[in-house]
């Protein structure tokens, strides 16, 4: 860690507007009144977004592709999702592919 | 506190903890990569308790550890965390706390206690829900990142062990039950392809806004649907036995 300082002050801008945020959405919530169908377009827009997040963490690494391995294990723990296993099984089958495959050479 | 072990059924409180078991795990894979790359134990440690979301953190160490500028990292990951203002629209009032309460109740808003508080079908469930996964998270996230930077020196290759596809995974898991509506799996994909297009081009957390958009998939398609068939997507999951 070169300049500590600034990492504390990254550190400190990343929490403050990580709260702001927090914050700002609810605060704006409690002054608009939502018809039904726009409150369930919110609903569908953070399942989307959590989506996108599955996608771009499962299969890319920075700038590039992350491997194989990963979006595997991912994969086979959305198809047991999909067929309602346990969330403990989901989550501990994704890692188990991927080391696996790993193991064996996959990258 | 002890209203929500009565407020919620043995079902969702069994998920809840199995899903900050699953963010303790994702925490010792924090608390060890920050720690290899370089970073004092504090540095994991606070972040963890201050910050509170995990993909924004391991963004921040990755990109300060590779060179990147603090402030730069912060950015970066304050894009990622911007999700967290569609959440708070997204919660009824009232899921949060009220005055005092409401200030930790704030900050305990995270993917997964979104997701669990969003799929109960009444206001004393969804906080239920949203209190038990927002406290155990705010537990298991620093005590997993803390344990983890300890043996982070005893684990350097924590892919070796796939751990990397335990965080999309764990969000996949929490997300499934919304994805069965046909119309909201549509505009997920559409949504997922947008970020995966950006990805190479876009600094990190820009494409999964980018995502955004995907909406209106459903802004268009529920004008012309006949009322009946109109549905809430994710009351609609939770109402299931």
């Amino acid at each position: 860690m070169k300049n500590p300082t600034l990492v504390v002050a990254g550190m400190a801008t990343l929490a403050a507007g990580t709260y702001a945020f927090r914050l700002s959405g609810q605060l704006l919530r409690a002054r608009i009144t939502f018809p039904p169908r726009a409150a369930r377009l919110l609903e569908a827009a953070a399942v989307i977004l959590l989506a996108a997040l599955v996608a771009t963490t499962a299969l890319t690494e920075g700038h590039g592709f992350s491997g194989f391995a990963r979006p595997a294990g991912v994969l086979v723990a959305g198809v047991l999702a999909w067929r309602k296993a346990p969330f403990l099984v989901v989550v501990i089958a994704a890692a188990a592919v991927t080391a696996l495959l790993r193991l064996a050479g996959v990258p | 506190m002890r209203s929500i072990w009565r407020t919620l059924d043995h079902r969702p409180l069994a998920d809840i903890g199995l899903a900050c078991l699953a963010v303790f795990f994702i925490g010792l894979s924090y608390g060890a990569i920050a720690v290899a790359s370089g970073f004092p134990l504090w540095v994991p440690a606070v972040q963890s308790v201050l910050v509170l979301a995990g993909a924004s953190e391991f963004l921040f160490v990755g990109i300060v550890a590779a060179g990147g500028s603090p402030i730069a990292a912060a950015l970066a990951g304050l894009l990622v965390n911007s999700r967290h203002l569609p959440y708070g629209l997204a919660l009824p009032p009232g899921v949060t706390g009220r005055r005092w309460g409401r200030l930790l109740g704030t900050h305990v808003m995270n993917d997964e206690s979104v997701v669990f508080a969003l799929a109960q079908p009444d206001l004393e469930r969804k906080r239920a829900a949203y209190w038990a996964c927002g406290l155990g998270v705010l537990a298991c996230w620093p005590g997993g990142a803390v344990i983890g930077a300890l043996i982070g020196s005893a684990v350097h290759d924590t892919s070796a062990f796939g751990l990397d596809a335990m965080f999309p995974a764990v969000i996949l898991a929490l997300i499934v039950k919304d994805l069965r509506n046909p119309r909201t799996l549509r505009a997920a994909l559409a949504g997922a392809a947008i970020a995966l297009a950006a990805a190479p081009f876009l600094p990190a957390g820009l494409p999964v806004l980018l995502a955004l958009p995907a909406v209106l998939l459903l802004v268009r398609e529920s004008a012309v649907t006949p009322q009946a068939d109109r549905q809430p997507v994710v009351a609609q999951a939770g109402s299931t036995p």
